[in-house]
């Protein structure tokens, strides 16, 4: 599927998202259970503010050398005999694989979890070649076999479906005859997927980061299902996209240490995964033809501006699991494949602010994504970041929103100034406030209660108010 | 269109250094020196027998067994194990250390067990599918994460770890460092040495997992169901 997903209106899928009580109550434990779990191991390791000091230069220091080591990339892929192909559009890289696989007459294609791949719209294509394209991911294969539906958590993907659902889906499709345990339905996927490992011509999977001083590639996952991809098929193809890169093995590790627990408050996944070019001579496993698509699709315009932070990003969702938006309205609503603080700031920088001028809004710019952000985007900065370049975009605003916008913008530039601000608002408010309005505001409020009304600040703030509602919602 | 082995790299990066606001980097990049180094302090000057400990604390959490030896009483402990895990038929690395260690009689009279052999192609994976049991020997123990580091070559297949059942890893004890950064930086070590890192190294954290069905653990999915670690006492 394309980065965007559905053709429905913002408002009508945020509706949808509103109305299922499954995948709200499933959202809420997920966000919950993963939430404490990423805390317990950012306690646990200690010093985390400095591990995301180091992520953070870490990432800096890529993203403003980036030519300098995907070259250094490319010329040890192809050192260790591996194909590699630079792709500016989605096209140019469907392009090159669907030729791969004409050439090499695959039929059936193994792939691991990525992101870029849905990105690309990679799994039509082949599709249209006449292949079998088999995700391998658990929640992938369920989306997968239930007709292609699009998944709603950037790490748990099929995160809105419950264990009977999937039964249905399994008894439906598979010829699946036990229960709703998801011990038997996760074997009877292991039974079928073994045999599509086992026969499959091409492997594929994204990236998690490369290694630019020795030309690997590094997968991280909990399965093991990215380790078959990457042993059994002849040929492998791994797409990346362009700033998931690292200097060395020794940068290598701070991400993945941050990434894992930062995705799921593990100090380590089950299996994390090197590889570097080919099999080698005499090898019997691992692929003996090796192609890595390097792919750009807009990245490169977001290098540069005010948005270029968000290329610090290495897909682990903590903040899609720390969002109050995410929570009530579900990954569905955001209309692409990236949901969350990181979809509402990325999706229109690829997709456009015509497709996802919502996103932007779809925030409480409460900054609970950039507090536990492991490489340290300003997210709900750049959120806001977002809402000013549609507004002067535009053209349309009053100079009074405008004004109004950059006095928050000030108040809301770091978690830390947004809580004391929040904190005393109601205070400082008190000599302006009517009821819960306020009609004649101070200083920058004056410009926005011209025109109108202003909510007074609520005693409770959101985040209190939240924090408590979460407990209540669990005793 | 395959003819070259990297393709379009210029249009590419000078995209990329044009954004940037610059000319394309030629000149040879220093790594950086870091402001931060946090991952250092992690379990700073432990002994090897505690981090034997915080690795058999961490097997707790990650739904592996463990146990320690010293190599006499190695095949006596690997035994017990198999037998717990259901016996053979059973798949190893060829690696002259098995022999070392005393383990000919079990491995090569005992069980119906199989050596990997390059020779044999393809019959290498038929076997490690059909196997009860993969045993392979750890290169860099991570005591933190609890965690084996296995080198690929020739001889060590990759698929010996993931396609059986169950998988045991025999530890020495000096392997163990305190966590992965070790492990980097040893790998970069290979690297410069020889010019060369294995083509594949795999880090396993016990046995395969998923919680993708309402985020319900489910131990064993495309990998081993069951996991063993073996730290030799006197290696």
């Amino acid at each position: 599927m394309p980065m965007k997903i559905g053709s429905d209106e913002f408002k009508n899928r945020v509706d949808k998202g509103i109305n299922d009580s499954f995948m709200r109550s499933a959202v809420a434990s997920a966000q919950d259970g993963i939430g404490q779990r990423r805390q317990a191991a950012a306690d646990e390791l200690g010093n985390w503010e400095e591990w995301r000091s180091h992520g953070e230069e870490i990432r800096q220091h890529v993203l403003a050398h980036l030519d300098y080591y995907l070259e250094q990339l490319s010329e040890n892929v192809a050192k260790r005999g591996g194909h590699v192909f630079f792709a500016q559009t989605k096209e140019e890289a469907t392009e090159y694989i669907r030729e791969i696989v004409q050439k090499k007459q695959a039929k059936k294609i193994v792939k691991s979890k990525s992101m870029v791949t849905e990105e690309i719209h990679l799994n039509a294509v082949l599709e249209n070649e006449g292949c079998k394209v088999v995700e391998t991911d658990l929640g992938e294969y369920i989306l997968q076999v239930d007709d292609h539906e699009p998944p709603s958590h950037i790490i748990a993907p099929a995160l809105h479906k419950n264990k009977e659902q999937v039964q249905e889906v399994f008894t439906k499709k598979l010829g699946y005859t036990k229960s709703s345990k998801p011990e038997e339905l996760a074997w009877h996927a292991r039974k079928m997927l073994r045999e599509e490992y086992l026969s499959a011509d091409i492997g594929m999977t994204g990236c998690n980061f490369a290694v630019a001083e020795t030309g690997s590639i590094c997968l991280v996952t909990n399965e093991g299902n990215a380790d078959l991809v990457t042993a059994l098929p002849k040929t492998l193809i791994t797409v990346m996209g362009m700033e998931r890169i690292v200097p060395t093995f020794e940068e290598m590790e701070v991400l993945v240490s941050l990434l894992t627990r930062s995705a799921v408050g593990q100090k380590l996944t089950s299996y994390i995964t090197v590889f570097t070019g080919p099999r080698a001579v005499m090898e019997v496993d691992g692929p003996e033809d090796f192609h890595l698509v390097i792919l750009d699709n807009g990245r490169s315009n977001i290098l540069g501006g005010e948005f270029q932070s968000i290329l610090q990003c290495i897909r682990c969702a903590a903040c899609v699991n720390a969002c109050p938006v995410y929570r009530h309205v579900g990954g569905h609503s955001y209309g692409s494949i990236y949901s969350g603080p990181i979809g509402a700031v990325l999706s229109p920088l690829l997709g456009g602010y015509d497709d996802y001028k919502e996103l932007p809004y779809a925030s409480t710019l409460c900054g609970a994504c950039t507090e536990v952000c492991p490489v340290k985007i300003p997210l709900h900065q750049l959120l806001h970041k977002h809402r000013e370049v549609m507004v002067e975009k535009e053209g349309k605003a009053p100079i009074t929103e405008k004004l109004a916008m950059k006095a928050f913008g000030f108040g809301a530039a770091s978690p830390a100034l947004y809580k004391i601000g929040s904190k005393i608002a109601p205070t400082a408010m008190n000599p302006f406030t009517v009821g819960d309005k306020i009609s004649s505001g101070p200083g920058p409020l004056k410009a926005w209660t011209e025109i109108r009304e202003f909510p007074a600040p609520n005693k409770e703030r959101f985040r209190d108010w939240f924090k408590n509602r979460a407990k209540e919602e669990h005793v | 269109m395959m003819e070259s082995a990297i393709q379009n790299r210029d249009r590419f990066l000078d995209q990329i250094a044009n954004r940037l606001g610059r000319e394309r980097m030629i000149a040879h990049l220093e790594r950086p020196k870091w402001k931060y180094r946090p991952q250092e302090e992690v379990l700073k000057n432990a002994t090897q027998d505690e981090l034997v400990d915080v690795l058999k604390e961490q097997c707790k959490k990650i739904h592996t067994s463990i146990c320690i030896t010293e190599l006499k009483h190695l095949p006596a402990a690997l035994n017990d194990v198999v037998s717990a895990y259901g016996g053979d038929p059973i798949i190893t690395w060829k690696d002259e250390r098995f022999s070392r260690w005393g383990l000919d009689s079990l491995l090569k009279v005992e069980w119906a067990s199989y050596e990997w052999n390059p020779a044999k192609e393809e019959e290498n994976i038929k076997l490690a599918e059909k196997a009860n049991i993969g045993i392979t020997i750890c290169e860099i123990t991570l005591a933190e994460s609890g965690t084996v580091v296995l080198f690929t070559d020739k001889n060590k297949g990759r698929t010996v770890s993931f396609l059986p059942a169950a998988y045991i890893a025999l530890i020495p004890k000096s392997s163990l460092v305190p966590r992965i950064t070790q492990a980097a930086v040893k790998m970069r070590e290979i690297y410069h040495t020889t010019g060369q890192v294995p083509s594949c190294i795999n880090f396993i954290t016990g046995p395969s997992n998923s919680a993708d069905i309402e985020l319900k653990l489910v131990v064993g999915v495309h990998g081993p169901v069951k996991a063993h670690y073996i730290v030799i006492n006197d290696l």
